[in-house]
């Protein structure tokens, strides 16, 4: 039985002002059309969850949002640039307002975890003193309570631990905006929601927007402000978690149940 | 069936050629990954050292003990250090130790960008503001051109050392006699184009090791497949450089 906090985090205010603006964006890969006119606003300070089933293409529509994937048509607007425009350098830019935390965590297994969150802090191209690399490490490790890892390799440590240290690693740039990739998958229930409480806490300390795409229900309950339910290639249903719970839209009710 | 096959083939030429294109692209553009090529180099490198001397001296003893049954039948053993050198140091070390390299550094290199790709750790660093092009397969491609020549007259030397042991186990031959008749033997010509065509093996290795790795799909199947291909296609790759390189030094008349 997981116990539930009975009050979570209160987030500050949702802003009426879009951070991530995606207009009639199409994916397909060959014949398998992914994504088909899809159009999806992120507020700021919002946390938007899109769920849907395995292979409906919620990984590549974040994907499209950060560069990984080029769209095929349609525009994919974070924090005002069109990201399909954009060159190597303006991504890069663009990069280190933006985190991502992926499924696999993708911590890098032949470094150490310091040397895993000092990568992109010494890859953007950002000067920072040999002081402020650490400080910035140390804070991003004390922020998800794991900072005597900070000698271990990735091998070392528990499917938990992997995810916490990814979200250290996200974190460590202090982005405006992070895009969530089945943030939970693969841990037990228990990690599953410390991890889902502990992104709420983040995104309240830091003031981030996000996506999270997710299909854990616990994690969607406790994490979103919004739902968008990717279905057929589509966002056409969205909604807040209760209110999309307490629909009776046979399209709905299966992710509820 | 066959056109399969043909149509399979010529696509992957295609796409090892765009990314060779890619490679020589990607290395003469800034940014330069010194300190990354500095830690390839080191594992690519020394850490091959101590496979490459053992494999390397027990070469120049059997070739030496083997040869010399035929060379005592026509009176010449005293010929044993000039043909033995010859032998090492022109064909047989260079594409050994190629041969090892390709087992032990292209698999090595398949099957970790292959696990860095199926664990998303190359979109990873693209997001984290690197080119991970130039960061994982430029760095490797040269270190691999740049350290097989060096483990290779490593080898050489040692393969030597393997061969005046190996004439000395039925035999009397000393030190400076045997070495006299090895460097009396070997000219320019023997030394330079073989290791000349070892910066090719290295390309060759490092080139289909990366290729292999980084295009790697299908989880952890295409990580075993991208390295056991890895050393297949870089192995068969070292012996057509190789003949290649031969019939280039015949036709300048370097031998």
């Amino acid at each position: 039985m997981i116990t539930e906090p009975d009050i979570y985090p209160q987030k500050e205010p949702v802003i009426d002002e879009p951070v991530i603006r995606l207009m009639n964006v199409y994916k397909s890969f060959g014949n398998n059309h992914v994504l088909k006119d899809i159009s999806l606003d992120l507020n700021k300070g919002e946390n938007l969850v899109v769920l849907g089933k395995s292979g409906s293409g919620k990984s590549v529509l974040i994907k499209c949002i950060i560069g990984l994937i080029k769209p095929d048509k349609g525009i994919v607007k974070v924090l005002g640039k069109n990201i399909p425009d954009m060159n190597q350098n303006e991504l890069d830019t663009i990069r280190t307002k933006v985190g991502f935390l992926f499924q696999s965590n993708a911590l890098y297994d032949s470094m150490t975890v310091r040397e895993n969150l000092e990568f992109p802090l010494r890859r953007h191209g950002i000067k920072f003193s040999k002081e402020e690399v650490n400080a910035k490490v140390i804070e991003a490790l004390t922020n998800v309570g794991l900072s005597h890892t900070v000698d271990l390799s990735p091998s070392e440590l528990s499917g938990g631990m992997k995810k916490r240290i990814a979200l250290a690693r996200t974190l460590i740039l202090e982005p405006e905006i992070i895009l969530y990739d089945e943030p939970t998958a693969g841990l037990d229930p228990i990690t599953g929601t410390e991890i889902s409480n502990l992104m709420r806490e983040l995104a309240i300390k830091y003031k981030t927007s996000s996506i999270i795409i997710s299909h854990d229900m616990n994690c969607v309950k406790i994490t979103s402000d919004r739902i968008a339910l990717l279905l057929d290639g589509q966002c056409n249903i969205q909604g807040n978690y209760e209110g999309l719970k307490n629909s009776g839209d046979v399209k709905i009710k299966p992710f509820f149940e | 069936m066959n056109n399969k096959l043909l149509n399979n083939f010529l696509s992957e030429t295609g796409d090892i050629s765009r990314f060779t294109v890619r490679f020589f692209k990607e290395a003469f553009k800034p940014r330069y990954e010194f300190s990354e090529l500095m830690r390839q180099c080191y594992y690519i490198g020394y850490k091959s050292v101590p496979l490459v001397i053992i494999t390397a001296f027990i070469m120049g003893l059997v070739i030496t003990i083997q040869s010399r049954p035929t060379l005592v039948e026509f009176g010449a053993e005293s010929w044993l250090p000039k043909m033995v050198s010859v032998s090492l140091v022109r064909e047989i070390v260079p594409v050994i130790t190629a041969l090892i390299c390709a087992g032990k550094i292209g698999s090595g290199i398949g099957a970790e960008l292959g696990s860095m790709k199926v664990t998303e750790q190359i979109d990873a660093m693209e997001v984290s503001g690197t080119n991970p092009f130039k960061y994982l397969i430029v760095t490797r491609i040269i270190a691999t051109t740049l350290m097989i020549p060096i483990l290779v007259v490593l080898a050489d030397t040692i393969s030597l050392y393997g061969g005046y042991l190996g004439t000395n186990i039925r035999g009397v031959v000393s030190w400076d006699l045997f070495w006299n008749q090895v460097f009396n033997t070997l000219s320019f010509g023997d030394v330079i184009p073989s290791i000349a065509k070892t910066f090719l093996f290295g390309f060759a290795i490092g080139l289909i090791g990366c290729y292999k790795g980084y295009n790697s799909n299908k989880g952890t199947e295409g990580v075993g497949r991208s390295a056991n291909s890895a050393v297949v296609i870089s192995s068969l790759l070292v012996f057509i450089l190789d003949l290649v390189s031969v019939q280039i030094t015949d036709l300048l008349k370097l031998t």
